[in-house]
């Protein structure tokens, strides 16, 4: 079983702040990580490997540093991984990454032989878009199951996977290859081993460039993306809080007076 | 030909039209109205309930397009996409809106890809840009620290999925007038990979996204055995309980109690927050319930900026003591 999982580098962003007078982010000293929900993807793509045998292959596109995911990715057990890097692609949006991720895929069917699986994070904490996963689906006319917590057989090339939805979970049966999609129920990311960081460390990673990829320069980056970020901002805020500060036995007894009395003006109890 | 018109995507279950499709109308209306044209729901399915298809017209669509087939019952990724660009090929909507489910958050974007549209998840705010009529798209991003706008200057559809709950159906307005187009879908368009076997309904239920009050807890509680400080208060309150992404990261409480961007949007009568600072991706969540209380120790948390009434203090004090004179008030009543 060949199985690729796009991951991608995010800041952590609980731990980002944010400079009220400018209203930017700030980023000194924010740690890039492994996007969380992806750890799910490399989780449960390792295990499919340890039972149906085969190889793991972890890409990434991202600037040179996103190097480190991969190897994080590696410690954990992924075979190989590629780094898809090249100024070019500064700006994309979720049509243009899915473009080039979709076509890295192709150069590995290309190169080593047929993938029979994508594995992806649900959405990226940082974009939170969730598009990316589907996008590159419909970029290699391959069927996508969105929401995977369990995946249940694979057999005879059919794979057998629970699908989250609203009200409850569908079982769906898909023929491979196919892209999906997985949320945290699918399994619980392992750490990465000793040994695995050893490896992790010497290893050569490939890098491939828009060269590589034979990509339409049109399509690529800020100039391929169809959506424009025009503004960002803070919120506005638009209600006016009555706060009671309660610090002692006695503001908490007046302060909790002051929201039962509300509760009962708004015929809320 | 240019692309003209406002689509929504309504959706079904078992025929039955899905109360998303009547809070897109909300939407919908406000862009056309804008726009000047027409809006059109869109939906796929089998023996679509026909009071249902004249009530999307009631709620504000000017045009329904049902396609239907047996294959189209349920959602399944690639005969809905096949379908859905087979209708804008054929009608050339200018933007399309989806509701942020399950469905509409796996279809849009496989679409978008195939129709060179631009797409933009979990829209919070949508609007028409004076002078070039492109839409403005508002979402959180970076964990909901921020906001974005976002627009697709020359790209055509212009999609966007926006979260259930976040707008409230539009009315009904008995006798409003408007065509009723059922397709039937041309079969090569229905072929699929995939084959839904089975489907399991949920067992466990909060009832979160209908409850009329909720109570949600943050880290504040500094750890899981702490929740139990608040079941007085849920019970005071005859309310469900909520959390906030961090509580669910740390695996204090399952993820379908999750309140914000990430998890549910809400919009109850009345909305406790506890230990909660109010990160935008929480409040993209729970911002439009109508009575919000905050309780939280740094007195100046986000929290209270969105609510209505708030205690700053420790909320292992204060709960305690809400939660009994809220009991007492109830049984004097």
């Amino acid at each position: 079983m060949r199985i690729v999982v796009p991951i991608k580098q995010v800041p952590e962003t609980s731990a980002v702040k944010m400079d009220e007078a400018t209203g930017t982010m700030i980023r000194d000293g924010v740690e890039a990580i492994i996007n969380p929900l992806d750890l799910y993807a490399i989780e449960i793509a390792i295990q499919l490997r340890e039972i149906h045998g085969g190889e793991v292959v972890a890409i990434s596109m991202g600037p040179p540093k996103a190097s480190i995911a991969l190897r994080e990715a590696i410690a954990m057990g992924c075979d190989s991984a590629i780094l898809i890097s090249d100024k070019a692609f500064a700006g994309s949006d979720t049509w243009a990454t899915s473009n080039v991720l979709a076509a890295a895929i192709r150069r590995i069917t290309i190169e080593n032989g047929p993938i029979d699986l994508i594995v992806c994070g649900e959405r990226a904490t940082d974009g939170d878009t969730g598009q990316v996963g589907p996008g590159i689906a419909s970029f290699l006319d391959l069927p996508v199951a969105s929401y995977v917590c369990k995946i249940n057989e694979i057999t005879n090339g059919l794979c057998c996977v629970h699908r989250m939805v609203e009200d409850g979970y569908e079982v769906l049966q898909i023929q491979l290859p196919t892209v999906m999609t997985v949320v945290k129920e699918v399994a619980s990311p392992r750490l990465p081993t000793l040994r695995g960081k050893q490896k992790a460390k010497k290893v050569d990673l490939t890098i491939w460039d828009v060269k590589n990829l034979a990509l339409e320069g049109s399509k690529l980056g800020i100039n391929g993306s169809p959506t424009r970020v025009v503004k960002i901002f803070r919120p506005s805020v638009a209600r006016n809080c009555k706060k009671f500060i309660a610090l002692d036995d006695n503001a908490i007894q007046a302060a909790a007076d002051r929201v039962v009395g509300y509760l009962q003006e708004k015929k809320l109890i | 030909m240019d692309y003209k018109g406002i689509w929504i995507l309504a959706e079904q279950s078992a025929g039955r039209v899905q109360v998303i499709s009547h809070e897109l109308l909300t939407r919908g209306r406000d862009l056309a109205g804008k726009r000047q044209t027409e809006l059109t729901a869109v939906i796929f399915g089998n023996n679509i309930n026909n009071n249902d298809l004249q009530e999307l017209i009631e709620r504000g669509a000017d045009r329904v397009l049902a396609m239907e087939a047996f294959a189209l019952e349920h959602f399944l990724i690639e005969p809905y996409a096949a379908c859905m660009l087979h209708l804008i090929t054929q009608y050339r909507p200018e933007i399309i809106i989806a509701g942020a489910t399950s469905t509409g958050r796996t279809l849009m974007p496989y679409v978008a890809i195939k129709a060179t549209a631009g797409l933009t998840a979990d829209c919070t705010v949508l609007d028409i840009e004076e002078g070039t009529g492109n839409l403005l798209q508002t979402r959180p991003a970076i964990g909901g620290n921020i906001l974005a706008t976002i627009k697709t200057p020359k790209c055509r559809p212009q999609m966007a999925t926006v979260r259930p709950q976040s707008t409230q159906p539009a009315p009904r307005q008995a006798g409003r007038k408007g065509t009723v187009e059922r397709l039937q879908a041309p079969s090569h368009l229905l072929v699929s990979r995939m084959q839904r076997i089975n489907f399991v309904k949920n067992q466990e239920e909060h009832g979160l996204a209908h409850a009329n009050a909720i109570v949600s807890v943050g880290r504040g509680i500094k750890k899981g055995e702490n929740l139990k400080i608040i079941h007085p208060l849920i019970k005071a309150l005859g309310a469900a309980l909520g959390a906030s992404r961090e509580v669910i990261d740390r695996g204090w409480l399952s993820y379908s109690h999750q309140v914000g961007l990430s998890g549910k949007t809400v919009n109850p009568k009345l909305y406790v927050a506890v230990g909660i600072s109010g990160s935008i991706q929480h409040l993209a969540g729970m911002q439009t319930s109508e009575n919000i209380i905050a309780i939280n120790s740094d007195p100046d948390a986000q929290i209270f900026r969105v609510a209505d009434i708030g205690v700053a203090g420790n909320l292992f004090d204060i709960v305690p003591v809400l939660a009994e004179k809220i009991r007492q008030a109830r049984m004097i009543s």
